[in-house]
């Protein structure tokens, strides 16, 4: 494939991922951060979200299989899973934690693993989306092409 | 503030910081701020980092609040500005906000995703310097600087007061005339002010001054009363006092300015006679703690003043707070304060004399809790409007006069506020903040060491009037008089909120009435007034133990002249005070002095007022005083209140007869 072809592709995959909501103007501003200082930056924070992410939804899982649940503390994790998906950008996964926390606040056991689920399913669509766009940031890259600069 | 001139001309304090800290980075400031982030969000806390980088800033950064800590105490003078999450695993990020405003002085910025008003408001009074909602935008973090030239401006400009009072301090203690202390005490002061720039005797202590952020804490401030009265407030100089206190760091030149509040407060609780032994216990201004309770013990003190029975110890359980207050708030109370007096000026002479009654009160009955308050039941009606929740700040807590009161103070409060104060119902704040003082403090009986300890009880009930206190105060507004810096609005605000007792804000009011003091008096007070604000809210429950009422009428009995001269005085001095404090103890712990002590003072001012017919015109006084001006207001009403209570007590009453019945809060210019 053409250097062009593949920047154009970006392009129209990076707005798709914009119109439809899984990214909102946060990640734009941690594309405009990266520089070539810090080529990987986005990348990088992008990955410590991933990690943080996992760790945050397995302790919720956890948290609401209890016997009785400590709505503090599923609160206390929702609360940071909405804070770092909110500073990447990842607009649908903030939605679901917000709605999240809503029930956490009602203390309804239920409809907290459902929004778990809800959440859960909304991360693994930006992660896997994120990944793509990564890879065709590479491979851009890799065939001497720059990545396009989204407004 | 015109931060830009600030930075570049008159500024040249942070930027010489700077220099000296970091070497080359003062010419492109605010580049190379240093910045210490924390935040257990590794995605934030990254993203953080990088965008302080892209502003030029030197970042900083670590997940866990006790690091940062540690950071920031082994390098005292290695950061500029701190920014913290919120809800961190490890420490509440609240706590780690009043440590460092204790221990460090350094503005702190709070932020979270959690965008709800509460708990913005906490992160308000407990003195953080702004709140910042996550996500947080490249934008949000290039004006930071802004709060550190802030900070830095007035701690500047309260050190320098603090210094030049420190020689007109001395002077004083020699005069025995109630009137010219005061006189020659502003005069002074507002001489010294003017030849800040020139004055390189004092630039040289203040520049000694400037660096070192003494924080008067609590037991600080204890160990500081314990020395004082050891050598008799009279015999009491910084050199004695600093050999006795032996803490190891603080010099003369921080004793001397906190000893210049410290009096100042004490001629305000004791009026005619400068031997008030024990005011001197009582008293325990902490700039840090002071500012924290300004909104809270400006409303008590009021209430307090209103009864006259505001008891030293409340007043300095409320000073203890409203130091606190000082935390990081960088509370344009100066602004305030010229508003309020200029103002004041404007009111009629019997009104503002209540103002400044209840100014004086305010500052004093900050921790008077108990004190019975004789207000007509429309009034308490208005109060408990006022008392509605704390956090609806927009509440009219003024039914009844207040609301003349809270519309004029209303107008000042946008000025004053950071944005926070809420500009309607400063009365209701103001009571709310007293009532909520107030309540918890019920036991208090009056003695400094209980006043301390049971502050923090109250405190720690009062917590949102904490809040409240904690903003701005910090830095300026410390009134010279009590050394409550009563700063900002913000802390008054968010004081009021707390739903005082009504109790407490028609005792507040009932201390003016009676009062008469000289319009001059009252400009002063009025100045004053965003302290006294602050220490009526606190301890506005006003109870009727004969304790308080002793206890009080000492403190009240503070002469009407001295009123006079307190509010003329404490006006130069409320930056300096402001400054000097700045120790910055934890909020709470002065909102909880300042509780006990307004209990006891509450009580005696009870006592008191009953003798002296009190007019109740207070509560329009203190109804009036909207959270933003509300500070100011109640402030003022305090003092009045005080005043009155004083005079009426001495049987003297200062040129002319008080007529409270006309005296609105409309007049206490906030």
């Amino acid at each position: 494939m053409e250097v062009s072809e593949m920047q154009r592709q970006f392009v129209e995959y990076s707005q798709s991922l914009f119109r439809e909501g899984y990214l909102d103007s946060q990640f734009t501003q941690l594309q405009q951060l990266q520089d070539e200082s810090n080529p990987d930056f986005v990348m990088e924070v992008v990955t410590l979200f991933f990690e943080d992410s996992e760790r945050l939804i397995r302790d919720l899982t956890c948290a609401l299989d209890q016997q009785i649940v400590d709505f503090k503390t599923v609160d206390a994790h929702v609360h940071q899973l909405k804070g770092s998906s909110s500073s990447i950008g990842a607009q649908r996964v903030k939605n679901a934690c917000v709605e999240f926390r809503n029930f956490c606040e009602e203390q309804n056991a239920d409809a907290c693993r459902a929004c778990l689920q809800q959440v859960n399913q909304e991360y693994f669509l930006v992660k896997s989306k994120l990944q793509t766009l990564f890879t065709m940031e590479q491979q851009i890259v890799a065939a001497g092409g720059s990545i396009p600069i989204m407004d | 503030m015109n931060l830009g001139g600030a930075v570049t001309g008159s500024m040249s304090y942070p930027s010489s910081t700077l220099t000296r800290k970091s070497g080359e980075v003062s010419d492109k400031f605010p580049a190379g701020l240093r910045v210490l982030v924390v935040d257990d969000d590794p995605t934030c806390l990254t993203i953080l980092e990088k965008m302080l980088r892209t502003c030029r800033y030197e970042v900083r950064k670590t997940n866990r609040a006790e690091v940062a800590l540690t950071m920031l105490r082994e390098n005292k003078n290695g950061f500029d500005i701190v920014i913290s999450d919120v809800h961190m695993p490890d420490m509440d990020g609240f706590k780690l906000l009043e440590h460092v405003g204790l221990e460090m002085d350094l503005p702190v910025i709070m932020m979270s995703a959690d965008d709800s008003k509460n708990v913005v408001m906490k992160g308000v009074t407990h003195g953080a310097c702004d709140y910042l909602i996550k996500p947080v935008r490249m934008e949000a973090l290039k004006n930071i600087w802004q709060h550190v030239v802030r900070k830095k401006k007035n701690e500047w400009k309260d050190l320098e007061q603090s210094s030049s009072w420190d020689e007109g301090d001395h002077q004083h203690k020699q005069d025995d005339a109630v009137s010219s202390p005061g006189n020659e005490g502003s005069w002074k002061s507002s001489k010294r002010k003017g030849e800040d720039e020139e004055t390189d005797p004092d630039k040289d202590d203040t520049s000694t001054l400037k660096k070192p952020r003494v924080v008067w804490s609590v037991e600080l401030h204890q160990q500081f009363v314990a020395a004082v009265n050891q050598l008799g407030i009279d015999k009491a100089v910084p050199k004695k006092i600093l050999e006795l206190m032996n803490v190891p760091g603080l010099t003369r030149e921080n004793v001397a300015s906190h000893l210049q509040k410290y009096r100042l407060y004490l001629r305000r609780l004791s009026g005619v006679s400068q031997h008030q032994g024990g005011l001197n216990n009582s008293f325990m201004p902490q700039d840090s703690g002071f500012g924290t309770m300004s909104p809270l013990g400006g409303i008590d003190l009021q209430t307090l003043a209103a009864t006259g029975q505001l008891s030293a110890q409340t007043l300095a359980a409320y000073t203890r707070m409203a130091p606190a207050m000082k935390q990081g708030m960088s509370m344009p109370f100066v602004d305030q304060r010229n508003l309020f007096s200029f103002e004041n000026s404007k009111l009629r002479y019997g009104e503002g004399l209540q103002q400044q009654q209840l100014n004086n009160m305010n500052k004093q009955m900050n921790m008077l809790h108990g004190i019975p308050t004789t207000m007509e039941p429309k009034q308490l009606a208005g109060l408990n409007q006022a008392g509605s929740t704390l956090g609806s700040i927009n509440m009219q807590a003024n039914a009844s006069s207040s609301l003349q009161n809270s519309s004029l103070l209303i107008p000042m409060m946008p000025q004053q506020s950071r944005g926070q104060v809420l500009n309607e119902s400063l009365g209701g704040q103001v009571s709310r903040v007293q009532s909520s003082i107030g309540q918890p403090m019920q036991s208090n009986s009056g003695t400094t060491g209980g006043l301390l300890s049971r502050n923090g009880m109250g405190y720690n009930s009062v917590s949102q009037g904490a809040l409240s206190v904690d903003f701005s105060v910090n830095q300026i507004s410390d009134l010279p008089s009590s050394g409550f810096p009563l700063g900002s609005t913000h802390g008054i605000t968010s004081i009021t909120p707390k739903g005082f007792n009504k109790e407490e804000v028609s005792s507040g009011i009932k201390v003016t009435s009676g009062y008469a003091p000289n319009y001059d008096i009252f400009t002063e007070l009025q100045q004053h007034k965003p302290q006294d604000w602050q220490l009526q809210n606190p301890g506005m429950a006003f109870g009727s133990s004969s304790q308080l009422a002793t206890s009080v009428q000492t403190s009240v009995n503070v002469a009407p002249s001295i009123l006079v001269n307190q509010s003329f005085v404490t006006n130069p001095k409320n930056e300096q005070n402001g400054n000097t404090l700045v120790g910055k103890p934890t909020f709470s712990a002065g909102l909880e002095s300042q509780h006990v002590g307004l209990q006891n003072a509450n009580q005696n001012v009870n006592g008191l007022l009953v003798d002296n017919a009190p007019r109740v015109k207070a509560e329009a006084v203190y109804d009036g005083v909207s959270p933003g001006t509300g500070l100011f207001s109640e402030h003022y009403g305090q003092e009045d209140l005080m005043s009155a209570l004083l005079k009426q007590q001495e049987g003297s009453i200062a040129p002319g007869e008080f007529d409270f019945d006309g005296y609105t809060l409309d007049n206490i210019p906030v």
